[in-house]
Order: C-alpha cells, then structure tokens, then sequence
C-alpha cells in the first residue's frame, strides 16, 4: 500500500504531535494543523487521502471546516474525532458527509483501520 | 416588591435557627390567642345573655311570691281594719245618741261586738264635745275629755280614724277605732272603741310565712307595730328604712341598719297609716338562684379552661408539625439548590468531558508513542524523557478539571469564610473558558483590585456566578462577548456585574425571571437557575438587579456585603493575601 497523505488538525498540541509520529513510525506522510483556519489554507495548496479532523477547536471547528471541505468541492473523506463523550457530536458530523467519527482518548488501531478504509473509500 | 419575589423569598430564604424558634413562638402565640378569642367570645357573650336571663326570670319566680303573699296580707289587714269600722259605724247608725247614751243599751252593744270581734276592750261614746259620756269596758273614762286630743280632730276631718299602737293602762298594746256620726239635723258623736292587737300577730301568722322570714306592721315614723323577729318587740325601732311615699305592693333590695341584705316586700294599708313589712334574707330566697350561678359559673370556667387547654395543645402539635414540615421542605430546597448545582455541572459536561478527554488523549498517544519507538527500536532518552513529563502534565490537568469539579459540587452546606469575590469571578471562569473558546465568546475582565474581602459561602456564590454566566452564553449563543466588572457598590456592598451582548429579555418577561419554575418556550433549563439564584444572594444578605433590552443584551448586578475588618481580621487578612 502507498504511503498515505494524512492532515491532522487539532488545536491539543502535545496529543496531535504524538498521533503524528506514531503514523509516520508507519510510513505515513503527515501533516499537522492547530485549528481549522489553518487547515483550510492547507487543503487549498496540497491534497491529502484523508483528514483527521477534531470537532471543538477556537476559531473554527470540526463541523464548520467540514462544511468548507464540502462546500469547496473536495472530497477527501475527513474522520472527525470527538471529546465529549457522546457519539451525538460525531453522528451529526456523519450526516454532513464525514466519513466516521473517533471518540477521544482514540484507540490507534481503531484508526489505522479506518484510515485505510476511508482511503481505499476513496 | 413583585409578590412572586416574595414567594420565591418564602420559598427559598432559610432562617437561622434563633429567628426561626422566634417566629414558631410568634406563631404560636398568635394561633392560640386567634382561636382562644374566636371560641370565647362568643361563650362570653351567651353566657353573659344567659346570665342575665336567667337572673331576671328566676328572680322573678322567686319575688313573685314573696310580693303576693305581701299583697295578701295586707289585704287582710285592710279587710280587719274595715270590717271593725264598719261594725261600729253600723252601732252609730242604728241607734240615737239618746239611746247610745243609755249605759245597758251601749253595754249589750258592745257585747254583741266583742262576741263577733273578741279583740275589742272596750267602747265609748264622745259628745260633739269631745266628752267620754258613755263607756263600757274596764276602765273609768266617763266624763274624760278628748277634745284637746291630736286624734279628735282627725276623726272629726276623716269621720274614721285608726290610731297607732299604744300601751294602754293595762300595758298592753292596744290600737284604737274611732267613728264619727253626722245626724240629719246636724247633730254629730263619736263611738271609739280599743282592741288587742293580738289579733295582728296572728293575721301575720297566718300568712305562713317560712321560719327565716319576718312579717311585721310598721307606722310612718317607723315604729313597730307588732312584734319582729328581727327588730324586737312592739313600739320598738324599725331597723330599716321603707320608703313611706310609695303606693302598691313593692319587693326591694335593702340593707337594714344591721348591714344585713335583706329582700323587703311591702305595701301600705289603705284603712290604716301603716305600712306591712316581710322580710326575707337575700341569701335564702336567691339561694336558689346562687346555686345556679355558682354551677353556670363552674360550667364556664372548666369550659374556658378546656378550651384553653385544648387551643394550647393543638396549637403546640399544629406549630411542632408545622416545624417538621419546615425542616422537611428546608431539606428540599437544599435538595433542589444542590441538585440545581449538579444540573449546572451536568450543564458544563461537555466542556468538562472535553477538557478531560484530550489529556486522556494526550497520555493515551504519548503512551503509544513510547510503547511504538521501543518496537522499533528506537530509544532515545530525552524523548522519553520528554514524552514521560507530557503524560505526567496531562494527568495533573485531568487531576484539576476533576478535583475542581467534584469540590464546586460537593460544597453543600453553608460555611462562611473571609474570601476574595475575584477569586471566586476567575475560579467559575475556568469551567467555562474553555466552551468559550470554542463558542468564540470574548469574556472581559475589569475586576477592581481594591476590593474588601468579604464573609460568604464559596460553594453558593460560585453557584450563582455559574448559574448567571451559563444563562449568558445560552443568550448569547456563538460569537459574543461578555462584560464582566467587579467594584464598590457602596460603604456595605461589593458588586459584580455580568453583562453579555445575547438576546436580551422581553419587557414581559424581565419580572419573572427570578420566579421559581418560571421559564421561556426557547429556554433549556428547569426554571430553577435563577430562582436558586436570587435565594442564595438573598440568603447571603445579598441583593441581585437585572437590567436588560431585548435584542441587545442583559446585564446582572449582584451587591455582596462586606464588614469593616476590625483589627483582629486585618491580621487575618494579611496572612490571607
């Protein structure tokens, strides 16, 4: 398998520097942001397989930037990731076109498989 | 004040124990002395109607006799006295001076008189002269002249005339009939005659008048008639003063010159100047009537002792379980405050969730991070190193966000102590910064640093900063700001204003807002935030304002007391700050 682009975007520094280093132990290319202002400059320059992206973030959230990525036409499957606990915040994130949710603290291989799957979805 | 207000106050507003014994005092007091009037007065006034009634119909029973047999004897009297009239006026008219002249004609007259009235002592004729000159009977009164006697012109005037008792030679009280006569041809005499006045004593005896009773005959100067029980014998003083001018039988209650009270019954004659007297101790003909009021006056008392006995037993369980009640209900705004305060920690899950789970996330990456280079063989010790405090920072912040939570909701119970208002401003804050952060909600802070400490409850005013800040961000949604300010209200008050830029409150709506249960059709809550709120602050000796324009925002004013710190408390405050 090709070595997947991936863009993290995550305003918690210290968890998503950490998830990024274990991807790339793994041969994944990837890219991290704090917030989704950042990320939307991001994707309008570079294409990545597929966006892991946290719903409650200052400025702009998981929600809004998925609505950015939808409305800007790009179809890069986004997995949202969730800390509050409920699975109401990821399921509505589905219903605009996320392609499945996370709840944080996340189980790291419960992402590896949904990474490959969403970008073999793809 | 808006009587919602003051039905929150009574429901939320918690007194102290000594205020509150003084108000279930009060309380009983007013119940007992409401109910005791309401049942007595009306006993009262039966019992004063009663009283009465039965005081004047029973006297009346009991005078009616009395005044009867009075009336009676007199009759009596009247009848003798007309009856010895009569009888001589008769001896008068049937015959002529001439023959009344003849000693053995009047002689057998005046035994054919005594055989019928045997009283009689003796007769006599007076010339218009007023010279004895006939007479029959024990003594020598021929030729004695009477002209000069106060009597004689009396009998002239009235042509009958009934003398007072007197002792006659014999010594014995006698009373005297004298009888004048008018001829055709002008010619008048006078035919008198005395008698025993025995035969009195014996009409009063026959009145059958009880052995406690007195019967007696009294002249206009008040002399006795006849013998009294009570006031000795015969020509003695009378020692009680009848009204003379009175006419009819009359019953009266009298002090006779003994000061014993007596009931008098008495009635003038009409053939005679004097006056029948009966006489009864008041205290026996009333007894009856003292029996009875005596048992009335039992009855009552006992009954007014019961009731008051009964008032104030009732009374007592009515305000003990009236207490219990309050305690229970205390409990339950206590209950309802803490779960009010759970309800607003439940309201901040999500932010506390997320404030947990990212360290969660942030060690459970970390942790995997470690757990990967080691796998791959890539040790390196100061990322370790580094990792390893990463994880360690993120169990201290989970530690936090929980510690703080489970403190601000384990805080139940009043406890006063010297605090900082701004400490208690920026220590709500940090449950909320973070849902403000991501809301895009600005707070301000321009918190005065010359601000008193004040005494107060941590736990309650964090609930009420809490419950004032989240109603800010419902109103105001995403993308606001919110003002807050604290200051000197004035020489007793501390204020903290929050001011947010949210929807406002409708003019309508603005008076309700502190209402128990009161909430809008838009609004998430319970309708218990604000309510709790205002009780709290009110509990605190508080007060909290609320100024807000529909559309542009709401502003709340809450003024906290402080005390002058004396010198003791400087100290302590200089080892607080």
């Amino acid at each position: 398998m090709k070595n997947l682009k991936i863009l993290l975007v995550d305003d918690e520094e210290k968890f998503i520097s950490a998830l990024a280093d274990r991807l790339r132990l793994r041969g994944f290319i990837v890219t991290t942001e704090l917030d989704g202002e950042y990320a939307i400059e991001k994707i309008e320059t570079e294409s990545f397989d597929v966006m892991v992206v946290d719903l409650l973030m200052p400025r702009m959230g998981g929600i809004e930037l998925l609505k950015r990525i939808k409305y800007s036409g790009i179809d890069t499957p986004v997995i949202l990731l969730t800390g509050h606990g409920s699975s109401k915040e990821g399921i509505q994130g589905m219903k605009l076109g996320a392609y499945d949710y996370l709840m944080k603290p996340i189980a790291f291989e419960e992402l590896l498989d949904k990474l490959y799957k969403a970008s073999s979805a793809n | 004040m808006n009587p919602f207000l003051k039905i929150a106050d009574s429901v939320w507003f918690i007194n102290d124990d000594v205020e509150g014994n003084r108000r279930y005092v009060r309380l009983k007091r007013i119940i007992a002395l409401s109910v005791v009037t309401v049942s007595l007065v009306p006993m009262i006034i039966m019992a004063g109607i009663n009283f009465h009634q039965y005081n004047s119909s029973l006297r009346n029973e009991i005078i009616k006799p009395l005044h009867d047999l009075t009336n009676k004897a007199a009759r009596s009297f009247d009848r003798f006295f007309k009856e010895r009239s009569s009888a001589i006026s008769f001896i008068s008219a049937m015959y002529s001076f001439e023959e009344l002249s003849n000693p053995k004609l009047f002689n057998k007259l005046f035994m054919v008189l005594k055989s019928k009235f045997r009283e009689h002592v003796d007769m006599g004729l007076i010339n218009e002269n007023g010279v004895m000159v006939n007479y029959t009977g024990p003594y020598d009164l021929i030729n004695k002249d009477y002209s000069r006697q106060n009597w004689f012109p009396k009998v002239v005037y009235k042509g009958v005339f009934i003398s007072d008792v007197f002792m006659g030679y014999r010594n014995l009280p006698h009373v005297a009939i004298a009888v004048l006569h008018i001829k055709d041809d002008g010619k008048t005499w006078i035919i008198r005659s005395t008698m025993d006045t025995d035969i009195f004593d014996e009409i009063i005896y026959n009145m059958g008048i009880d052995q406690q009773a007195d019967a007696f005959l009294i002249n206009k100067k008040g002399i006795l008639q006849t013998s009294s029980r009570l006031y000795g014998k015969v020509l003695s003083r009378c020692g009680i003063n009848i009204p003379q001018t009175r006419t009819g039988t009359h019953v009266e209650e009298l002090t006779d010159f003994a000061g014993r009270k007596l009931m008098v019954a008495y009635t003038h004659l009409i053939n005679s100047d004097c006056t029948l007297v009966v006489i009864k101790s008041k205290s026996i003909v009333l007894k009856t009537w003292f029996v009875l009021k005596t048992d009335m006056l039992v009855v009552f008392f006992v009954g007014i002792c019961a009731i008051i006995v009964i008032v104030m037993g009732l009374t007592e369980k009515l305000v003990k379980r009236l207490k219990v009640s309050d305690k229970k209900r205390l409990l339950a705004v206590k209950e309802l405050e803490h779960n009010q305060k759970l309800s607003s920690v439940g309201r901040l899950a999500t932010g506390v969730a997320h404030e947990i789970n990212n360290p969660l996330a942030v060690i459970n990456q970390n942790a995997g991070l470690i757990m990967d280079m080691i796998e791959y063989n890539k040790f390196d010790r100061e990322i370790f190193k580094e990792k390893i405090n990463v994880i360690n920072f993120s169990v201290e912040r989970a530690k936090k966000i929980t510690h703080r939570l489970l403190g601000f909701a384990k805080r139940i119970e009043v406890k006063f102590e010297v605090l900082r208002i701004n400490e208690i401003v920026t220590e709500v804050l940090i449950f909320l910064d973070k849902e403000a952060l991501y809301k895009n909600i600005e707070i301000s802070l321009s918190l005065s640093d010359e601000l008193p400490l004040i005494s107060s409850d941590r736990g309650q005013l964090e609930q009420v900063f809490l419950n004032i800040l989240i109603n800010a961000f419902d109103a105001i949604g995403n993308n606001g700001h919110i003002y807050i300010s604290t200051s000197i209200a004035d020489e007793s008050m501390v204020r903290v204003s929050i001011e947010d830029n949210g929807n406002g409150i409708s003019k309508e709506n603005l008076p309700h807002i502190f209402e128990p249960f009161f909430t809008t059709s838009t609004a998430k809550g319970t309708g218990l935030g604000l309510s709790i709120t205002y009780g709290i602050i009110k509990k605190l000796g508080g007060d909290i304002k609320v100024n807000s324009t529909l559309g542009k925002g709401t502003c709340f004013e809450v003024n906290l007391p402080y005390e002058k710190l004396g010198e003791k408390d400087e100290k302590f405050k200089n080892s607080f700050g």
